[in-house]
């Protein structure tokens, strides 16, 4: 069969699914009696809007970025990650442990151990799903499903019984020295001698999360280990034979994945909430997987997957201010957008390539 | 711990393993097919919306778990078109699935009732009522088996009663007819099948279909009988349990009964006692909440037996290439 020009696989057939996604949502708008013309508006004013909108887009693009590129880590090794939600869960236990062992003088040295250890606690959560998917040929779905739970009754166990201050009825951990307050880049821009995204809790760790996507593309595509790691994922028997070692691979892969994940939390646990509370991922390991899915596993379309995703966030957020649709319409749109990028893929490529294949052939 | 207590305990083991074990069943049925479905907590969910939304509407039972039924069926044909017919990848199809359900139950729920996501509450015909079996009030009197026959075998929903009977029904279905030998023949080698010139996407769709009917009965069982109503997320992580029993039983129906059970066993004392003192060692609430999953991943390290899953599964059939 003739191929597809490249620009038709990684743009045309994406945007394609996102279409269909994104029409099908506006229909369940208007079956709920509401105008998604109107809706669409009230969600890109109130997500891009302003710099305040900017600065919640930005805040929840940081935290998909993390979780976006955990998951397509662990796809180009044929691996699907969908604990990110514990690993995440798990990160924030890491960053919360850092930020209050010691009174850390500055944010700076704060951050860093805070990222070590999130990634730590987050790559730690991913070894024994890996190491029992690669030695024992358990199914790593269903072991990161599990970890999933394990992890949630885990926090929920330590900040009930063990993290909880005296006399505090909530089951959170004690509030963060004010050592390892991360700057907000309302506080960066007012450096800079401007005013953007009052209150707004975007901080430093997105350009973290933009040095991940650098440093996760350099990885794939610049690396010994990021060939491997491919090879892998396109033919285990091959990669096998051409002596790569499978073990090593699903280690490493499922470790980077898990690390990811947990860096996470340094943008909600340590830059937003600082404290570490019940359900702090919110959902967005889960919301990974769409990231990745969308943006086809490469770095960048997760970048720009991760920003749409805010942007839905946000304007969810406030659609759910302004007018009566719930928030759980983002659930549905991120719903059908798995749906079309992810498992009805082939339902729009096949016929997509049969146009270009009739067009090559004449 | 007297007799009462135990019983009390076993009752409540038995309504709430119920969900568990339609759950578990309808699983084995699509994964013995072939078709992975981690799908299960999504169409549980919408399956006890609109049990709940239209056993509220209507005021009957029976309406409701029609409903609740074809809408279980319609995610199983979205996920049977995803994962058979255009080839895609069964996990992803089944993720979308969970967050369809969780998103469009409360925003139909919101629309319909503005109650938050939840429904109003049922009572009188719109629940499943228990059934007393015969001679539960006269053998009440008997020692230890009378209260045995009252308690806990006398006094549940049909479905509980319809949850039990799948299991041995599953059992013949599967390993003594022709249409089960078939189906577990296209989850182990879809090929062989084939060539046998039985279409393997019409058994696939059947396991589907049929997996969607029994999640459907698991859904309306939770909104219908276990309580008065939908609430938003009642799921609660039930069909992952499932799933989590599935591989427990090994893909089998009787050991998926056990294995529900034991299951719904962990949750009866969770929710009975808050933490666990065994001579000095106290046990959390939440361990007892996270043994199912705990267990789960030791039995699919292979350290306690090993569980096999269907050869075949998670793989779309090619018929030519």
């Amino acid at each position: 069969m003739t191929r597809m020009p490249r620009w038709a696989d990684v743009a045309l057939i994406p945007l394609l699914n996102l279409v269909i996604a994104f029409a099908i949502s506006g229909l369940v708008i208007l079956a709920i009696g509401e105008n998604p013309w109107a809706a669409l508006k009230i969600m890109v004013t109130g997500a891009l809007g302003s710099s305040y909108g900017w600065g919640y887009t930005l805040y929840y693009t940081t935290s998909f970025i993390f979780t976006g590129l955990a998951v397509a880590i662990a796809s180009h090794a044929g691996l699907f990650n969908i604990g990110g939600e514990g690993q995440a869960t798990l990160g924030g236990l890491g960053v919360a442990l850092i930020c209050l062992s010691l009174p850390w003088p500055h944010w700076s040295l704060a951050l860093l151990a805070a990222s070590l250890g999130a990634a730590a606690f987050g790559a730690a959560w991913a070894a024994i799903p890996a190491w029992l998917q690669a030695k024992r040929g358990s199914h790593i779905v269903i072991t990161t499903i599990m970890f999933n739970f394990i992890a949630l009754s885990l926090l929920n166990y330590l900040l009930g019984n063990v993290m909880r201050p005296a006399r505090s009825m909530d089951p959170a951990s004690a509030r963060f020295p004010e050592g390892a307050t991360l700057p907000t880049l309302n506080d960066m821009a007012a450096g800079l001698g401007f005013v953007w995204g009052k209150n707004t809790p975007a901080n430093i760790s997105l350009f973290i999360a933009l040095l991940c996507c650098l440093a996760v593309w350099a990885l794939i595509w610049k690396t010994r280990l990021g060939f491997q790691i491919r090879a892998f994922g396109k033919s285990e028997p091959a990669a096998v034979y051409a002596g790569i070692n499978p073990v090593r691979i699903t280690m490493y892969a499922m470790l980077i994945s898990g690390g990811l994940a947990g860096l996470m939390a340094v943008n909600n646990v340590m830059g937003e909430a600082e404290r570490l509370v019940l359900n702090a991922v919110e959902g967005a390991g889960f919301i990974g997987i769409a990231v990745a899915l969308m943006g086809r596993n490469h770095p960048f379309g997760v970048l720009l997957a991760a920003l749409l995703f805010g942007f839905l966030y946000q304007g969810g957020g406030e659609l759910a201010l302004w007018t009566t649709i719930p928030r759980e319409l983002i659930t549905v749109i991120q719903a059908l957008v798995i749906l079309f990028t992810g498992a009805l893929d082939n339902m729009v490529r096949a016929p997509v390539e049969r146009l270009f294949a009739r067009r090559g052939a004449r | 711990m007297d007799l009462a207590t135990i019983l009390q305990i076993l009752d409540s083991t038995v309504r709430l393993g119920t969900p568990l074990l339609l759950a578990c069943l309808a699983g084995l049925f699509s994964e013995r097919a072939g078709i992975f479905d981690i799908g299960l907590e999504g169409k549980m969910l919408m399956a006890a919306f609109f049990s709940g939304a239209v056993a509220a509407i209507t005021g009957s039972v029976l309406l409701g778990l029609t409903a609740g039924v074809l809408s279980s069926l319609l995610l199983s044909a979205i996920h049977g078109a995803a994962s058979i017919t255009f080839r895609g990848n069964q996990l992803i199809s089944g993720v979308a699935i969970n967050f369809l359900a969780s998103g469009l139950t409360v925003l139909i729920g919101q629309k319909w009732f503005q109650l938050g996501g939840r429904t109003p509450p049922l009572s009188g015909d719109g629940r499943f009522a228990p059934i007393t079996l015969p001679f539960a009030e006269t053998l009440r009197e008997v020692p230890v088996i009378g209260p045995i026959y009252y308690e806990l075998i006398s006094g549940h929903s049909i479905l509980v009663y319809v949850a039990f009977a799948a299991v041995p029904l599953s059992w013949w279905l599967l390993y003594r007819t022709r249409f089960g030998l078939r189906l577990r023949a296209v989850g182990e080698n879809p090929a062989a099948v084939d060539t046998a010139g039985i279409s393997v996407v019409r058994m696939r769709y059947a396991a589907v279909m049929i997996c969607g009917l029994l999640t459907g009965l698991a859904g309306a069982y939770l909104a219908t009988a276990l309580s008065a109503g939908f609430v938003k997320e009642m799921t609660a992580g039930r069909g992952y349990i499932a799933l989590a029993a599935l591989i427990f039983a090994k893909w089998r129906p009787v050991p998926a009964l056990g294995a529900t059970m034991l299951f719904g066993l962990l949750e009866a004392i969770a929710n009975r006692y808050q933490n666990i003192d065994l001579g000095g060692v106290v046990l959390p609430v939440q361990f007892m909440q996270a043994l199912p999953y705990i267990l789960t991943v030791v039995i699919l390290a292979g350290f306690i037996g090993k569980a096999t899953p269907p050869r075949a599964g998670g793989e779309a059939y090619v018929k030519e290439r």
